[in-house]
């Protein structure tokens, strides 16, 4: 069991606790640096896609996990940042400038999605990012002059400085590089006053504003952060699948950017990472269980039930998510053997009226 | 009424038919500790949801320091210098303790956003400045043992007490205090009113208050108003508004006596 | 232009009824139900089952698809909803859009089902009436009528039954209820039953419009927007919210140009939130600290 004994405020601002988790964080950093010389094709590009949907986790888990907003519509941020960067690099523009601007662009988006946030809560919320996920895929659609409508757009491979990033080592270093500085930025968001500011809307609005927190400035922060974060990872998958069209960024594909924060664990950002990870090898196995169904039983429907079904048990039976299934493992270690079986269970709670809250 | 430290004048609130508040006036001095008592419904913690601009008053004014409040938004109201605490409290469940303290440290926050996402030595600086701020405050009402422990899982008692530190870790000039007392035991009533009487005299702090406990109320308190429907009926210092006839019948009924 | 209207209308009354599905749900225990799209379509293709494979008349199929949806909806709240009781609304929210998944998933996977689109014989399709100089198809009247006697079953039950009153409690605050000696497991457990057949009926009466297939749950989504015009909570005001969307989207989709069909709803719903979020009968509670 570890003992951490603190004598100076440092060790609480720091990013690492002890000298274990530099280690591991390390150790981590080394594989994923190297990967790219000792992965297959086929990892690598799970990995890149892991690396890009990770990214989205991290910008919806500030939103979901640490503000307490919903977002169901978050498909139509990561359309911006893909259509934008495709734009502009049709325009020739460079790689830097236009993935600056899909942030720039999807944060703006986030900020009049995020109106409503600020007189909306719960299900009127969710259902106004509905609303206007299903607007902005209309928009791109009918504005075929600009996007190319439903024949979608093109994209080639990123030119960094005149560098072509074709192969697949590079692409997965870009994405390497910008997930890191998107887990930073958020990480170092949270240990500052902004981020405490966002617990403390989520935990409790009235109290927050009665402590000086401006909740609208803080709100719509929240919405442009993570809109902008699901910008610049559209801006990659734009590249990654180097042909965009409307039909990629549906409510469907919300939903299942909300279940990588959900199934990661809410409220942690490792279950960003987690979640997207376990989102992107979900299929795999799937398609693996395909061969083993009973005849008759057509396998097309098999995705969708294996996906619901493990997210009704996630919520049920593990509403920390995988991080906190984690977490509970290392404490059994830790504590062994006086891990309590109790430990991480919630205090039981009779649903109180939302609209009360 | 100009002049006083704060100051509430003809101050009242209607919702829809019901007037919760109708025509409430005082001042309060600085340095002295001013309650407000009354039975339930009164408008007591109305009259706070007023103060702090939670809802806005139908009528009337509010003034701190001179300068009026009406209209400004609920988050400025700290950046005044006016904290509060809650009857039901409002602790945000899911931080720690020691982030709770440090959220009322918000209105004394000097880093702008860029600064913090690139966490620069500035902002390393303003946390440790924080922190030492709020480490007075955890000594002052003897937390420390609680520091690090998520606020969903601690007794009730310490949760008062947890509320009562986040609005000093404001460093307000003016603190109210909405039942500090309800739900805890002798003794913890007893530490409260220590801690108010120090918050009083140490720290210098003026305390607006309302409060149910008469023992806790003469041995705190300057001056006392007495409320009933939304209406005051008494003011003076708690030996007189205790013995005043007509807050004897709105406790009592006005059958009996008190002798 | 009244021909608009009418088709409006029916199209409006199929949005009241899925609306109408998850506004007693809401009532009862404040949970969204983003499956009830998707309940629509089970019901409609037990029906279809019911009519084909047994070859029932179009009365018999309809109370067998009520009932065994009814069934199946009481089966998913034990099952799935019961255990997460207390947990907080986006959670729950999530959860019943699994229970949608699966649901479509299960139903393509059936032998049978699968993903073709199938019609459900009606007695009275392709039938018009004429009405002076307005061409009404039976089948728009009958879902109009069928909806209005169905609401007014409903309204009934909420307002004159003990049990529809005790739904009524158990929504507001669940621990008193249970203090009230109210079921309150049972209570909801029955209201999703209710709902679950309401949506099946919806269902049937939208299958001669779309068609039975697995995808045609997501004109539940619509839904949405008609319970938040309405009042989140009330169940007049899901029927009025409904019929009010399938207006809009008439009239849009004959005035404005390509796409703008698609989204009135949604734009409508998003002018709503923004304006009076509580809808037309909904109502505002604020919190007391």
């Amino acid at each position: 069991m570890r003992f951490i004994f603190k004598t100076s405020y440092e060790q609480d601002i720091r990013l690492f606790k002890h000298g274990g988790q530099v280690f591991w964080y390390a150790l981590l950093a080394l594989l994923l640096v190297s990967a790219p010389w000792w992965t297959s094709e086929y990892v690598m590009s799970q990995l890149q896609f892991i690396l890009i949907y990770a990214i989205v986790g991290f910008g919806l888990m500030m939103l979901v996990g640490f503000t307490g907003q919903i977002s169901l519509g978050h498909a139509a941020f990561l359309a911006v940042g893909a259509y934008t960067e495709a734009l502009m690099q049709a325009a020739g523009v460079p790689f830097v400038v236009s993935i600056s601007c899909s942030a720039l662009f999807a944060g703006v988006v986030g900020i009049i999605v995020g109106l409503p946030a600020l007189r909306l809560k719960g299900i009127y919320l969710a259902i106004a990012t509905i609303a206007f996920n299903v607007i902005i895929e209309e928009i791109v659609t009918r504005w075929d002059s600009l996007t190319g409508g439903n024949s979608g757009k093109h994209l080639k491979a990123i030119d960094l400085f005149g560098w072509k990033m074709e192969s697949d080592g590079q692409f997965f270093a870009v994405c390497l590089v910008l997930a890191v500085l998107a887990c930073l930025a958020c990480v170092n968001l949270l240990r500052s006053p902004t981020g405490r500011a966002f617990v403390a809307i989520r935990d409790s609005e009235i109290s927050a504003s009665c402590m000086g927190v401006n909740l609208a400035w803080y709100k719509t922060l929240a919405f442009a952060f993570s809109a902008a974060l699901t910008g610049v990872a559209g801006a990659l998958y734009a590249h990654k699948v180097s042909f965009i069209s409307p039909e990629q960024f549906t409510l469907l594909v919300s939903i299942e950017l909300v279940t990588i924060v959900i199934l990661g664990g809410v409220g942690f950002l490792h279950g960003a990472v987690l979640g997207s990870a376990f989102l992107i090898v979900l299929p795999q196995l799937i398609s693996i269980a395909k061969d083993y169904l009973p005849a008759g039983l057509a396998p097309s429907g098999l995705q969708a039930v294996v996906f619901g079904s493990v997210l009704v048990a996630f919520i049920i039976f593990e509403p920390l998510g995988l991080y906190g299934r984690w977490l509970k493992v290392r404490t059994w270690f830790e504590l062994f053997p006086f891990y309590r079986r109790g430990m991480f269970r919630r205090q039981r709670t009779y649903t109180k009226s939302e609209r009360l809250r | 009424m100009s002049g006083a430290f704060f100051a509430v004048d003809n101050i009242g609130i209607r919702f829809g038919g019901v007037v919760a508040v109708d025509g409430v006036s005082f001042s309060v001095d600085k340095g002295e500790c001013f309650t407000i008592i009354g039975p339930n419904g009164a408008g007591k913690t109305t009259i706070f949801n007023l103060i702090g601009l939670i809802y806005p008053a139908t009528s009337g004014t509010i003034t701190f320091e001179g300068k009026v409040l009406n209209g400004l938004p609920p988050h400025r109201v700290a950046a005044q210098g006016i904290a509060r605490t809650f009857q039901n409290i409002e602790l945000f469940e899911h931080a720690s303790v020691l982030q709770n303290l440090l959220i009322g440290r918000h209105r004394h926050r000097r880093t702008g956003l860029w600064e913090e996402l690139l966490f620069l030595p500035s902002v390393r600086r303003a946390e440790i400045e924080m922190r030492e701020a709020v480490e007075e405050v955890i000594e002052f009402l003897d937390l420390a043992k609680y520091r690090d422990s998520v606020v969903a899982g601690l007794p009730y008692g310490v949760r008062k007490v947890v509320e009562l530190a986040r609005a000093l870790a404001t460093k307000p000039k003016l603190l109210l205090l909405d039942e500090p007392s309800s739900g805890l035991n002798p003794e913890e009533t007893d530490d409260m009113a220590f801690w108010i009487e120090d918050i009083k005299k140490v720290l210098g702090i003026t305390v607006l208050m309302v409060e149910h406990d008469m023992n806790l109320v003469s041995r705190v308190s300057d001056r006392v108003l007495a409320l009933n429907e939304g209406k005051p009926i008494a003011e003076g210092t708690p030996a007189e508004v205790q013995s005043h006839p007509a807050v004897v019948e709105a406790y009592l009924g006005g059958a009996e006596q008190v002798s | 232009m009244l021909q608009l209207l009418l088709a409006g209308t029916a199209q409006g009354c199929v949005y009241a009824l899925v609306a109408l599905g998850f506004v007693l749900i809401y009532k009862a225990t404040e949970t969204v139900n983003f499956a009830q799209g998707d309940l629509m379509m089970l019901g409609a293709f037990f029906a279809f089952t019911a009519s084909v494979a047994l070859g029932w008349p179009y009365w018999a199929t309809i109370v067998f698809a009520l009932a065994v949806m009814a069934v199946v909806g009481m089966a998913v709240e034990r099952i799935v909803l019961r255990p997460v009781l207390g947990y907080p609304q986006f959670t729950v929210v999530m959860i019943t859009i699994g229970v949608g998944y699966v649901m479509r998933g299960i139903v393509t996977m059936v032998p049978g089902w699968g993903t073709d689109t199938y019609q459900i014989r009606t007695p009275f399709a392709d039938e018009v009436w004429k009405l002076g100089g307005l061409v009404v198809p039976v089948q728009q009247a009958a879902v109009i009528v069928m909806t209005m006697a169905l609401c007014a079953v409903l309204y009934l039950f909420f307002s004159r039954t003990r049990i529809g009153i005790a739904m009524q409690a158990t929504s507001q605050n669940q621990l008193a209820a249970y203090y009230m000696g109210i079921p309150v497991r049972r209570v909801n457990n029955l209201i999703w039953g209710i709902s679950a057949a309401v949506a099946a009926f919806a269902g049937i009466l939208l299958a001669p419009v779309t068609f039975v297939h697995s995808n045609m749950g997501f004109i539940g989504l619509k839904a949405f927007p008609a319970a938040v015009v309405g009042g989140f909570g009330s169940v007049p005001g899901a029927v009025v919210g409904g019929l009010i969307i399938g207006l809009v989207e008439a009239l849009a989709g004959f005035y404005l140009p390509e796409g703008w069909k698609d989204i009135a709803a949604y734009v409508v719903v998003l002018a709503v939130l923004l304006v009076k979020p509580s809808g037309i009968f909904g109502e505002t509670i604020r919190k007391k600290v």
